[in-house]
């Protein structure tokens, strides 16, 4: 499919060189979404063929929720870089972001127990 | 498993977790706990120990001034370094999700990814009885940046076994503070860390601030 051959390298899907073309100019004007790395990222709706690959690669996976690591891991992208392909999805509403648990100060105790809870099953 | 031909360069457009990977479409939040500590001293063995996926690498590229990193004097440049991390996952119920971050090799790394320990439930800092100083370095970090933390003591075979109250005294290590024994490899032991930590954030909550 997307064999590397002697093109040119920005249009191989998730390569450096596209990438950079695809989410420079957001880099430069600064509006990034705010993510967490735990951050759970879930589709909103079916992937489009008029989707850029790399958008399309996000919005099938995360049919059901995954965490901006774990999309950055099965990506093989850096989490800043994905950032700003997820700002383009989150703008256009094509996923939806649920953010972590805000830990204030300090964290509260029904969130401590449940998550002891939880551990305690392990 | 997975090997369903990703190529290296280029984007793998079917990606994604395998189907016993994928979490419920109930999970709403999700938390994070980091492990910190040297290179080699079990952070990874930990997080595999108690994930319930296969644990997975993200990296971040960290763009630095090169001060330091070479005796060109005067000649002041950037380097751009990609810099990866391990992690795990447990899913607490339906809802909740704590992700486990083991931190990047290079302590320098530690507290220049942006978000890593920002709303981090707290921290594990396992410590390298071969190199103190790195423990001693980060628990100064983590106190400096109000994350609350516990300390493993990770036995291996070879590395120099000091009572804990002697480890206590060389980290300088408030009182209150939990330092408990653990193996990196056992998931009871790696199971029983994190609710050491759990308990004393439970107590930090519970107790009134003043102890400070």
């Amino acid at each position: 499919m997307n064999e590397p051959g002697p093109e040119d390298p920005s249009t191989v899907p998730g390569s450096p060189d596209r990438l950079y073309i695809l989410t420079g100019g957001q880099a430069r004007a600064g509006k990034k979404a705010e993510l967490d790395l735990v951050t759970l990222i879930v589709s909103r709706t079916e992937t489009d063929p008029g989707l850029q690959p790399e958008h399309a690669a996000i919005v099938r996976m995360c049919d059901y929720p995954l965490s901006v690591a774990e999309i950055s891991a099965y990506l093989e992208l850096p989490v800043s870089t994905l950032t700003l392909l997820l700002t383009e999805l989150l703008t256009r509403n094509q996923v939806e972001a649920r953010p972590p648990v805000p830990a204030a100060a300090l964290p509260d105790v029904q969130l401590l127990e449940a998550v002891m809870n939880g551990l305690q099953r392990l | 498993m997975d090997c369903n031909g990703s190529d290296v360069r280029g984007l793998d457009i079917h990606a994604g977790p395998r189907s016993e990977d994928v979490l419920p479409a109930s999970a709403t939040a999700a938390v994070k706990v980091v492990i910190v500590g040297g290179f080699g001293v079990g952070k990874t063995t930990l997080v595999g120990a108690v994930s319930e996926i296969r644990p997975l690498t993200t990296e971040e590229t960290m763009t630095q001034a090169g001060v330091g990193v070479d005796d060109l004097a005067g000649i002041e440049h950037k380097t751009e370094t990609t810099v990866a991390m391990d992690f795990g996952r447990i899913s607490i119920n339906e809802q909740l999700v704590l992700y486990l971050f083991g931190t990047p090799g290079q302590e320098r790394f530690w507290f220049l990814w942006n978000g890593l320990f920002e709303g981090a439930l707290g921290a594990v800092v396992l410590l390298d009885t071969r190199r103190l100083e790195v423990s001693y370095d980060v628990i100064g970090q983590l106190e400096e940046r109000g994350v609350p933390f516990v300390v493993g003591v990770n036995r291996f075979p070879e590395s120099p076994s000091y009572p804990m109250a002697q480890l206590r005294a060389a980290m300088d290590l408030d009182e209150a503070v939990p330092m408990v024994e653990c193996d990196a490899r056992d998931r009871a032991s790696c199971r029983d860390i994190l609710l050491t930590l759990m308990r004393y954030l439970y107590t930090l909550t519970t107790v009134s601030p003043e102890h400070q």
